[in-house]
């Protein structure tokens, strides 16, 4: 089929201006190199009539120029976008295409072959609906296949179009289309893929893909195009029970205070009771405010406003609930992707975002790898770029999920490397390995609020940063007897004192550092929640570490002091004679000479003792703590 | 060299005409579902980074992002400023609209212009399209988020505009030298977004990514949203270029020999510096014609732009470089 005969599936005979109720699917294609995803989606782009003049314009120039089908239209290059892919011919990264038909709006997810950009490939499907598999009807099912209807599987995508391409190339032979869907109907009978429909293609012609091909007519099934505007894959998770991750807490002023956030299962409606959790508190929705104004009830997808009946504690990464209560554990089982190109190796710490929530997180036990080619599953010790594991993860603080055969968002995580910030995995949650019912938190008669007024202060952290010898300490003890002096009730956590009680089986290395850091913030937190003002005097070198600590208590309720007395001055004072043992090379990795200090970017407070005497540096918090309301 | 020119200044932004209104049976599912993802992008923007920033470029994207916000934080207002990067060589209606809309929605604006470059006298004239945009646009938006510390800016680009466009995440991240590294993207699986950055690093944040072209008018049409008045028709001084029709909207333009501005009634799909945003003929002076006339259309929206024409793949080096 010529340039010039593409079929009409006109996006413009479809009803517009704002009167357009045509649903959306989100699909993923994928497969190995070469099988021709890029040349499909740029097909069915070209089909619909997506493409403009000017567009095509440019395809057929650049057809010619860099294009790898000898001067014909190349649909791959509408998709393959960035320069390198262009170079080598491949597909690097998910691109996100748009196009309608008659039927139906579709949001396609053209994603990469290569095995070494699988955790692209699982991007994509994460956010699908359905796949395209293709499948070179040459080579048939091969371990690319494979790993990828495996990692559909796990995401939970239950359609499959299985897109046997390349049938030019086997002289449209109907025993080998029949041979390779016999392979994969098994294959994806293990993994309780249950909904496959085979279409032999040839992308580039378009057969099969917007209209029968007139070469195959032993094909009777429908095309690409007609599949996909007519399959179900409707999943109604508006009948779970109400779901809102708090993302967002809305006080502009004293009167008003929501909770924002979007519903990610069941319905809710004013006036309905709800539980809090992790703490367990009970409420009712007060009003619900839509992004079209206020109304009776919102469903699952919305983002909205909730305003509660009572004046409770609640916070980002806290969820609203109604009906059956959703797991909550600190002690998980899961599935993982792992992305990294470092490996996964148990006992390592790393950052775990599910919803609006982050904590920290341990994978404590390797259970297993699976093995792609058998999907056996077998014994390992560590995971390494694009394998998928099950893990047993120790978290932080406990987490409210479900399991991701449920429900998607409520299962699903992500786990980030703490110093190099990479996505190092993607999780889907399959149990918890703990009862909820035996860790639900004590729900406390007397919470911060009334002990906050029972001090006459507003609790926070006073945390001061800063090198070695920059007077962190001595600041810290001159604010705490100012307190005191003042009627106010602080504690002073140091860190060289909390070494010799509650750390002192911490070492110095990267790992044991963090670990001080979060006990010392969860101490911290516990001071707060006791109404307490904490000060904290900790070199506490990396910013992530500082904001891990500033997320364990409330907005407002953090105050970093960067204490910035200079390093030459500071190594002048030396009052514990560290800087000349690091200068003569007894103390390795010490901070500010061979070991790194990240300055905090957007402290509270600065402080430097080579411009202010302690008093001076000492009053200037105090005074910051008046004007901001905390004493 | 000067030549006369006559200003065309609408005295309100455009609105629908009010017998032309768009009759609409409910929310379109499709668009509220847009519409309720790019809320919880914008609210995850304010609850994850230390001092985010929306850039406003006043353009029909800029104005759905804006509406957007006000939505996310309603009754509060955005916790984060609007930052608009002038390059000096706007439509002049842009400026007027920009300062009314930042003045009658009391929000913070800030307007940052290289004055390095405009010292140096860089000009879309003098030292070319591709030159002036580095130095007047690029630059000036890494000047403008330096100097504040902003460690996230929130853009209204969409996937559906440009082919490396649609590989960008909805959370990009920018190394300290605001570089964006195509290669190396974070992933992005389910509404999940991995937000950590080192010292100096930044996100480059996109609510819209998910939109089409199509939404965006559809959304304007829905809600109402106040635009550019340049957007619609009307009789404008124009020369016609390399195929392109120019609006001159001041004298600083050089008309070259036998260039003399012509009114003809025209309209702008996109609108960026007033020497690099092609014009169209178009009798279309209310959104819905304005819609109808785009669907119509057998060219892509930035057909009129100048800047991509300059080489393939020049979006992706712009935007590896830190334009937005």
């Amino acid at each position: 089929m010529s340039y010039h005969e593409a079929p009409a599936i006109a996006a413009a005979d479809a009803p517009r201006l704002g009167q357009d109720d045509r649903p959306t699917l989100r699909f993923v294609t994928c497969g190995s190199v070469d099988d021709g995803k890029s040349t499909l989606v740029g097909r069915l782009l070209y089909d619909s009539k997506t493409l403009l003049d000017d567009q095509l314009d440019a395809l057929a120039s650049e057809s010619k120029a860099v294009g790898t089908t000898g001067g014909d239209l190349d649909f791959a290059l509408l998709v393959d976008g960035l320069q390198a892919e262009r170079e080598q011919g491949i597909t690097i990264d998910v691109a996100y295409r748009f196009f309608a038909t008659k039927l139906r709006r579709y949001v396609v997810a053209d994603t990469p072959g290569h095995t070494q950009y699988t955790r692209n490939m699982a991007t994509g499907a994460s956010n699908a609906e359905l796949a395209v598999v293709l499948v070179d009807a040459r080579k048939g099912v091969i371990t690319q296949t494979r790993r990828h209807s495996h990692i559909l599987s796990l995401l939970g995508i239950r359609h499959v179009v299985l897109a046997v391409n390349k049938m030019d190339l086997v002289g449209f032979d109907g025993d080998r289309f029949a041979a390779i869907t016999a392979e994969y109907l098994t294959l994806a009978g293990q993994l309780g893929i249950s909904q496959v429909q085979c279409i032999p293609v040839v992308a580039p012609d378009g057969d099969n893909i917007a209209v029968a091909s007139a070469r195959m007519p032993w094909y009777t099934g429908p095309t690409v195009t007609a599949y996909l505007e007519t399959v179900d894959v409707a999943g109604d998770i508006s009948q779970r029970p109400f779901r809102l991750p708090v993302q967002w807490v809305n006080r502009p002023h004293a009167e008003f205070r929501g909770f924002c956030g979007r519903i990610t299962s069941g319905t809710i409606a004013a006036g309905e009771a709800i539980t809090v959790q992790p703490s367990g508190r009970r409420t009712q929705i007060a009003r619900i405010l839509t992004p079209g104004g206020e109304r009776d009830r919102a469903a699952a997808g919305e983002s909205v406003t909730l305003i509660l009946s009572d004046e409770i504690d609640v916070s980002r990464g806290d969820v609203l609930t109604s009906g059956s209560a959703p797991l909550v554990s600190d002690q998980l089982a899961a599935h993982l992707v792992w992305f990294d190109d470092e490996a996964m190796v148990p006992g390592r710490r790393y950052a775990l975002k599910c919803g609006t929530f982050s904590t920290g997180a341990v994978i404590t036990t390797l259970e297993h790898n699976i093995a792609i080619d058998t999907m056996a599953r077998e014994s390992a010790t560590t995971l390494d770029a694009n394998q998928i594991g099950y893990v047993h993860l120790s978290l932080d603080r406990a987490l409210v999920f479900e399991a991701y055969r449920d429900d998607r968002e409520m299962g699903s995580f992500i786990l980030v490397d703490p110093i190099s910030h990479r996505t190092a995995a993607a999780g889907m949650i399959d149990l918890s390995l703990r009862r909820a019912t035996n860790i639900h938190w004590q729900q406390l008669a007397v919470d911060k609020s009334m002990r906050a007024r029972l001090k006459q202060q507003r609790p926070c952290v006073l945390w001061f940063t800063g090198l070695s010898g920059a007077g962190k300490s001595t600041i810290a003890d001159l604010v705490d007897r100012r307190l005191a002096e003042l009627g106010r009730h602080a504690a002073l956590l140091d860190g060289d004192n909390l070494r010799h009680g509650i750390n002192r089986d911490l070492g110095f290395s990267s790992a044991d550092r963090m670990e001080n850091v979060r006990r010392v913030a969860e101490i911290a937190a516990l001071f707060v929640n006791a109404g307490i003002i904490a000060l904290v005097a900790l070199i506490s070198p990396f910013r992530s570490e500082r904001d891990m600590a500033r997320h364990r208590v409330e907005a407002g309720e953090f105050i970093e002091i960067h204490v910035a007395t200079p390093l030459a001055e500071c190594e002048r004072r030396d009052p514990k004679g560290l800087y000349r043992k690091a200068r003569a090379g007894e103390l390795p990795a010490f901070t500010g000479i061979d070991h790194p200090y990240e300055t905090p970017q957007a402290p509270e407070i600065t402080v430097d003792t080579s411009e202010l005497t302690t008093e001076a540096a000492c009053e200037r918090i105090i005074r910051y703590l008046r004007e901001h309301h905390y004493l | 060299m000067t030549a006369k020119i006559q200003l065309v200044v609408e005295a309100s932004p455009a609105r629908n005409a009010p017998d032309e209104a768009p009759v609409h049976h409910g929310a379109t599912s499709h668009l509220r579902r847009l519409e309720a993802e790019s809320i919880h992008i914008l609210r995850e923007t304010a609850a994850e980074f230390r001092k985010p920033v929306l850039l406003y470029s006043i353009g029909k994207d800029s104005s759905v992002l804006l509406h957007l916000t006000m939505k996310a934080f309603h009754p509060g207002k955005p916790p984060f400023p609007l930052l608009h990067v002038d390059t000096t060589w706007k439509f002049r209606e842009m400026i007027a609209f920009r300062d009314r809309r930042a003045r009658e929605l009391g929000l913070d604006l800030i307007v940052h212009t290289n004055h390095d470059g405009l010292n140096q006298g860089i000009t879309p004239f003098t030292h070319g399209s591709a030159r002036y945009t580095d130095v007047m646009k690029t630059q000036a938006l890494r000047q403008a988020l330096d100097l504040h510390g902003f460690d996230a800016a929130i853009g209204g680009a969409r996937r559906d505009e440009e082919k490396s466009r649609a590989k960008e995440r909805v959370f990009s991240h920018r190394s300290a030298a605001h570089r964006w590294d195509p290669k190396n993207q974070r992933p992005e699986l389910w509404g999940l977004y991995n937000t950590m950055l080192a010292p100096g690093e930044s996100m480059r944040v996109f609510p819209l990514s998910n939109w089409t072209e199509l939404d965006v008018w559809d959304y304007i049409l829905l809600e109402n949203i106040p635009i550019v008045p340049l957007y619609l028709a009307a009789p404008r001084p124009v020369i016609e270029r390399d195929g392109a029709l120019i609006m001159v909207d001041d004298e600083r333009m050089p008309l070259h020999s036998g260039e003399e501005p012509r009114r003809r009634s025209v309209r702008f799909r996109t609108l960026g510096c007033y020497p690099l945003s092609g014009a169209t003929v178009s009798t279309a002076v209310t959104l819905p014609e304005i819609v109808r006339e785009m669907m119509a259309s057998r060219t892509s929206e930035r057909q009129g732009r100048m800047i991509d024409r300059d080489s393939p793949a020049s979006m992706e080096r712009k935007k590896a470089e830190g334009y937005f």
